[in-house]
């Protein structure tokens, strides 16, 4: 622990600790495809014992366990089923300025993935409006390649 | 339906949390001592057993353990292992040894390094004293003791050491 | 099923952030007293098991050092869960079936203050595609808010009520952290922080610790009758979890705290009071209604834990609570529950019963 971090906190000797590790993941062949198809700028599910996709993909099925294994594009635009407006981000959110967390569901999927929404403002987020995928220009295979999602340009009637 | 991309086998994901820790009650009483340094231990109010260094609670009987009881800088070596080892990050130049000493009036062994004194030379009940750092460099931390070195007094008796083994 | 009672409870209470004390320090009087008030000696009870999280202190094996409050000598036997001390008590339930020992000790620590907690939880999630996004643990709730309140299930001015109701009764609980008299209408002109959240629709940040001894059959009735309380039988224990990918759940419902309740017979017969682990003030309404729970039970009495949130204490307060008035003569079927996990994942169900 670096000394230079200790330091009186009321008058009580404290310390940061900082934990960090990179943590280098295998990932297996789901999961694995699902991020080859995001830095290639798709989005892949699996489907599901119902017959439905589930995105982001899993290796089994929720509700059966049993195993999975058809993969599927899905589109990368969807439908916000729920959301939240943070007006303040915290430092690890993926945007640092207002916007929205939001579970979406992509045109072909029939599960719903998580991720930011980056709608200017919180009176513009609406559930059941459509948001498009915000590619990320460098992609690496992380859910980060989606920078964010917008609000879709053709406004839908809710 | 379109090809699948091969999967990608890894990935890399940094993760980093920060705390911010204070000490607690008892271990803020031993980082003062060892800024003055001075080797505070404390004693059980219920077996008499010493603590050093000092956790505020006896692991035997679940009490407090609120009395500071001051204790010089000498001790004796219970056992010991020579580091032969070489690892990353390392400190010490090998080979070198890690001793569990007994302070006098502990009542039980703490780590710590053994210098200024040849490796093959090290014996279990060899006497030894702290060695501190320089005042003006002196942090809230057991490293202000840089290592124990031999006093050159005779060996302790095996029976003054054997139940810290 | 080998009869179990909740004979004692202690529990510290609960600070926003204690500088001064370390986790053992803040553990041990409430291990002595939770031990002392049982009657119970020390050396005599059978099984010793504690919940904690590594996460929230930021030490590997942090629950070791809990070990020097407990008196581990002569050696005992002992046990962990990195989870709330409510499942650790599910374990010393299931251990004292066995028929060999006749009690247990169980106890809960914490120090949310250490970490940044909401960012702590985070590590709750899917480390591969939903972590690396850090979404914090308050807006990982406020996505099941939105979603009942869409739904109709709640409104935000309900969520403020039940935020308003918990600090008021929490007037009367002298382990309350935060307590006093709010005006609904008012609450609901402060921002958001994550919407619909806001400040006093979240539990506060807590340290904290609990701890509760178990005894079976006639050691409990006998350890009872000394200290003069009604033994808190245990009647009913069931834990459900549900999928770990939100987006795979109705967020609107909550099945695990449904089969868990309905397994542990929650609405076999009336429930005087219940203790419910509702960190969001949306979650308490969503309980209430998937536990099974009429309007005639009492819900958290002691203000629950938006009056003090000692996360992997809480819940086993919950338990403690409810059995308090099972103790006092107070109640005679008192539920208990307690969650983990985002957005209520995870859900123990606790049946307690007096004689």
């Amino acid at each position: 622990m670096s000394h230079d971090k200790l330091r009186h906190y009321q008058g009580v000797l404290s310390a940061i600790h900082t934990l960090e590790y990179p943590y280098t993941r295998s990932v297996g062949t789901v999961i694995g495809t699902f991020l080859a198809g995001l830095r290639d700028g798709r989005i892949i599910g699996i489907r599901d014992a119902r017959g439905g996709v589930l995105v982001p993909p899993s290796e089994f099925d929720p509700q059966t366990a049993e195993t999975l294994s058809e993969m599927t594009d899905v589109g990368d635009s969807g439908v916000v089923t729920t959301w939240s407006w943070v007006e303040e981000p915290r430092e690890k959110h993926p945007l640092q300025k207002p916007f929205a967390w939001a579970l979406i569901r992509l045109d072909g999927a029939t599960s719903a993935m998580l991720h930011a929404v980056d709608a200017g403002s919180e009176a513009r987020m609406k559930t059941g409006m459509r948001v498009k995928a915000k590619w990320r220009a460098g992609r690496k295979g992380m859910i980060t390649d989606i920078e964010c999602f917008e609000p879709e340009a053709r406004e839908s009637a809710q | 339906m379109r090809e699948l991309p091969a999967p990608i086998k890894m990935v890399t994901i940094p993760t980093r949390l920060d705390f911010t820790i204070t000490p607690g009650e008892a271990p803020a009483r031993f980082l003062k001592g060892m800024m003055e340094g001075r080797i505070l231990a404390e004693r059980c109010p219920a077996c008499g057993k010493v603590y050093m260094p000092p956790r505020g609670s006896c692991a035997t009987c679940a009490v407090p353990t609120r009395e500071q009881v001051e204790l010089s800088s000498k001790g004796t070596v219970t056992t010991f292992c020579v580091v032969n080892l070489p690892f990353y990050g390392q400190a010490v130049e090998i080979p070198y040894v890690c001793a569990s000493v007994v302070l006098d009036g502990a009542d039980l062994p703490f780590f710590c390094l053994l210098a200024e004194c040849p490796v093959e030379n090290v014996r279990m009940g060899m006497r030894v004293e702290a060695v501190w750092c320089d005042p003006a460099e002196r942090k809230p931390s057991l490293e202000n003791i840089k290592y124990l070195r031999p006093t050159g007094e005779p060996d302790a008796p095996y029976e003054s050491f054997k139940e810290h083994l | 099923m080998r009869e179990v009672a909740v004979v004692s409870f202690a529990q510290a209470k609960p600070v926003r952030r204690d500088i001064v004390h370390n986790e053992v320090e803040i553990l041990m009087p409430v291990v002595a007293e939770a031990v002392a008030s049982s009657g119970l000696a020390r050396d005599r009870i059978g099984f010793t098991v504690s919940g904690s999280c590594d996460y929230l202190a930021g030490i590997p094996f942090s629950f070791v050092m809990a070990l020097d409050g407990v008196g581990a000598w002569p050696p005992i036997e002992e046990s962990h869960v990195e989870m709330d001390g409510a499942w650790a008590l599910a374990e010393a339930f299931t251990r004292l079936q066995h028929g060999d020992i006749d009690s247990a000790l169980v106890f809960g620590f914490g120090k949310s203050s250490v970490g940044e907690l909401p960012e702590v939880l985070t590590l709750q999630l899917d480390p591969y595609l939903v972590a690396p996004l850090w979404p914090d643990s308050i807006s990982v709730a406020a996505l099941q808010a939105r979603a009942m309140i869409d739904a109709g299930l709640c409104s935000e001015r309900q969520m403020a009520e039940v935020a308003v109701r918990s600090r008021r009764d929490a007037k009367a609980n002298p382990f309350a952290q935060l307590a006093g008299d709010f005006d609904a209408a008012s609450l609901l002109k402060e921002p958001c922080i994550s919407s619909p959240l806001r400040r006093h629709d979240c539990a506060p940040i807590s340290d904290g610790a609990s701890a509760i001894v178990l005894a079976a059959g006639d050691v409990a009735r006998a350890l009872c009758e000394k200290t003069g309380r009604t033994p808190a039988w245990i009647r009913g224990l069931d834990h459900r979890v549900d999928a770990q990918n939100l987006g795979v759940r109705d967020l609107t419902t909550c099945p695990s705290a449904r089969i868990a309740a309905q397994k542990a017979g929650v609405g076999t017969a009336a429930v005087d009071v219940a203790e419910i682990y509702a960190p969001f003030t949306h979650q308490e309404i969503l309980l209430r209604r998937e536990l099974g729970l009429s309007a005639s039970t009492k819900i958290n009495p002691s203000g629950g834990v938006l009056a003090g949130n000692p996360m992997m204490a809480a819940g086993l307060i919950r338990i403690g609570e409810a059995a308090s008035w099972i103790h006092r003569g107070d109640a005679r079927r008192a539920l208990a529950h307690a969650t983990s996990g985002p957005c209520l994942q995870q859900n123990l169900v606790c049946v307690l019963e007096g004689e």
